[in-house]
């Protein structure tokens, strides 16, 4: 079992290819769009892309540095980027939040927060329904005060917001 | 001295009841970011901007600051007591703090961390009060040309001074200057990098590129570790700190040559991280007991918390005088200087000394508040980290969410730190420096501006950074440390 948690689920040389690519078109769609607002030396000074141009062929070269480096040295390449269990830790992060941030556009932030706290401490936590729900409504009433009430700043609000009458 | 004088001035604007309780909140705040994986100088720094949007800005700048000194403050405990560096710079004092902790010797580990962060501090802070001045005043002759310089010696060190790969340096600068020339170009009107996208005509604003980088990244990479902080606990009582204080001063030797690492280190924003494990590293080489380092000695906690808070107050030394932040937080406190309406550079010591010497004097009160809460309050917040992660890492996600979408009240700065987050985690897991990139989002659009205007007087020369001794020194330093890798690199053939 140990065993197999520590197994690799990506190699690091993998990714470091991966993200000198991305880096590199990156520098490619910098120059492209410099040149398409010019990028030389007009009436009144140099053209909107004369700067950027050369930002955009300094990544370039620098992420091919990066591509080589990471084909000619094979040690580092070789080595785990991360383990399984360690993936699936953080993609048990990352989903929810995404999902998380996806829902505070939709139904308002407060709800969608009890909702994210809860759902940790539920499922990953293993707490009781009764704790993660005075947790995350604990949680929730402090932003509250704080932020609305407090400081004046408002937080994105749904519809059950506007049910309550806070928004 | 006139400075004494304004430092004085300085004094009475800080000194009032709402400003020392601004400090205080600052303080605990900040401690308690440090000790928060996922939250720490910069990010905490960014979510509580938009808090202090109708303070006036001096008290807005105290407790900001010192939510920056507790936070420096608080890196130090999660390394000695959890082994997990609660910052970047803290790294460095988990190889002899957190022994030190396994050794039943946590409350003097803490003591001397804390007690070599204020000394670090102290020095950074006399030397702001003392140097910035002169500087600014000298700034003020500047023109584009000396500014684009200054900003190429800052990009230039970061180069220079990386222990890492170069080249990834670079590129993640030069990704810093290309999400900064993203939007509307303010000289020609043009629309640049934005493909269409209405939304993103502002372009990026690095609070959020902070947030998500240092907030989402750090939590993610917490997670690896696993959802359990395994931890050694501590006890701070007098007897503790005064027999700590007893042994310090053995180390005078070891302190002097950290803060002025950190000092060096803050001003050429080398940064606090490097300047941390540079300082430990010196120290483990000059040292007599040079066999116990990684043992657990009191000096190798000495030297790199020194250097680390000697280089995170020194940074807003450039920050101050010329408007170039020497790492991130700075970089953000940069920010909130404009977003409270004033212009950072040497123009502020003329125009608003009450703001400038206000913010000095607090650095001296914040410090001094800081040691007394941490040396009294540490025990409590590292019971923090006893609560679950299940419990904590939720909150901290709603935290940062909370501070991405009070910048601007836009839902897409929240959508954007999570795709920094993810960046962020990757960057840090394939030694891809984060601070420059931070730092090249702030400054590219000045330099880019600077160094349009230089083009302008000159009629497209280069020769215009080599015009005169000031410029050209600046811009030769700047080759120098851009080069050094290489330079370095063919010594070392040579040697061989």
């Amino acid at each position: 079992m140990e065993a197999d948690k520590d197994r690799s689920a990506a190699k690091r040389g993998t990714l470091e290819w991966i993200t000198a690519v991305v880096m590199f078109l990156l520098g490619v769609l910098v120059m492209v769009d410099s040149v398409r607002v010019g990028i030389r030396w007009a009436e009144d000074g140099p053209q909107a892309g004369y700067f950027p141009f050369y930002i955009g062929l300094l990544l370039c070269l620098s992420s091919l540095w990066n591509l080589a480096k990471n084909f000619l040295g094979k040690t580092v390449a070789q080595k785990s980027f991360v383990g399984r269990g360690a993936l699936k830790l953080i993609l048990a992060m990352l989903v929810p939040t995404i999902v998380y941030v996806v829902l505070i556009g939709w139904i308002g932030f407060y709800l969608s927060s009890i909702l994210y706290i809860g759902f940790f401490m539920i499922w990953l936590g293993k707490y009781s329904w009764t704790r993660s729900a005075a947790v995350s409504g604990a949680v929730i009433v402090c932003t509250y005060l704080m932020f609305e009430i407090w400081f004046r700043v408002p937080l994105p609000k749904g519809p059950v917001e506007n049910l309550l009458g806070l928004a | 001295m006139a400075e004494i004088n304004a430092l004085m001035h300085g004094f009475a604007i800080a000194l009032t009841p709402f400003n020392l309780m601004l400090m205080f909140i600052g303080i605990v705040l900040g401690v308690l970011i440090g000790v928060l994986p996922g939250l720490g100088g910069a990010n905490g720094v960014a979510i509580l901007l938009p808090l202090t949007f109708t303070m006036p800005p001096t008290s807005a700048i105290i407790m900001l600051s010192c939510i920056y000194w507790g936070a420096l403050f608080g890196g130090a405990t999660t390394s000695i007591l959890f082994n997990i560096p609660g910052e970047p710079w803290s790294v460095a004092t988990t190889f002899d703090g957190y022994p030190l902790a396994q050794k039943g010797r946590a409350g003097a580990a803490l003591t001397a961390a804390f007690t070599s962060s204020f000394v670090g501090a102290f020095v950074a802070v006399v030397l702001i009060t003392f140097l910035s001045p002169v500087i600014a005043s000298f700034a003020l002759e500047f023109g584009p040309a000396e500014f684009f310089a200054v900003y190429f010696l800052t990009f230039c060190a970061f180069v220079g001074t990386s222990s890492g790969n170069a080249m990834k340096t670079i590129a993640s600068m030069m990704l810093g200057f290309a999400l900064a020339a993203v939007g509307l170009d303010t000289v020609t009107g043009q629309l640049r990098l934005t493909f269409g996208f209405t939304s993103i005509l502002q372009g990026f604003d690095f609070l959020i590129a902070v947030i998500g980088l240092f907030g989402i990244g750090e939590i993610l990479l917490t997670l690896e570790e696993g959802l359990e902080f395994k931890g050694v606990r501590a006890r701070l009582d007098t007897r503790v700190v005064l027999d700590t204080w007893k042994e310090l001063p053995r180390y005078w030797a070891t302190s002097i040559r950290s803060a002025a690492i950190g000092c060096f280190m803050g001003i050429v924003p080398g940064g606090a991280t490097p300047a941390s494990f540079m300082s430990y590293g010196v120290a483990m080489r000059l040292s007599p007991d040079r066999g116990k380092f990684g043992t657990g000695v009191v000096e190798g906690v000495v030297a790199p918390e020194t250097a680390a808070h000697a280089a995170g107050t020194a940074a807003l030394l450039p920050m101050l005088t010329l408007g170039v932040p020497g790492s991130p937080t700075a970089a953000v406190l940069l920010g909130g200087l404009l977003i409270w309406g004033l212009q950072p550079g040497p123009l502020l010591f003329v125009e608003k000394p009450d703001f400038v010497w206000g913010l000095i004097a607090s650095m001296y009160l914040g410090n001094v508040v800081g040691l007394i809460v941490v040396l009294t309050t540490v025990p409590l917040f590292a019971a923090i980290l006893r609560i679950p992660f299940a419990i904590i890492a939720p909150i901290i996600m709603v935290v940062c969410a909370i501070g991405a979408y009070t910048v601007h009240s836009s839902m897409l700065d929240v959508y954007l730190m999570v795709i920094f987050g993810v960046i962020g985690y990757i960057f840090r897991k394939l030694d891809y420096p984060l601070a420059p990139l931070v730092l090249a989002l702030v400054l590219g659009d000045r330099a880019e501006a600077s160094f349009r205007q230089s083009m302008l007087l000159s009629q497209g020369e280069m020769s215009i950074f080599f015009s005169n001794v000031l410029v050209g020194s600046l811009t030769g330093l700047g080759l120098i440390l851009l080069f050094w890798p290489l330079l370095s690199l063919l010594r070392r053939r040579l040697a061989r």
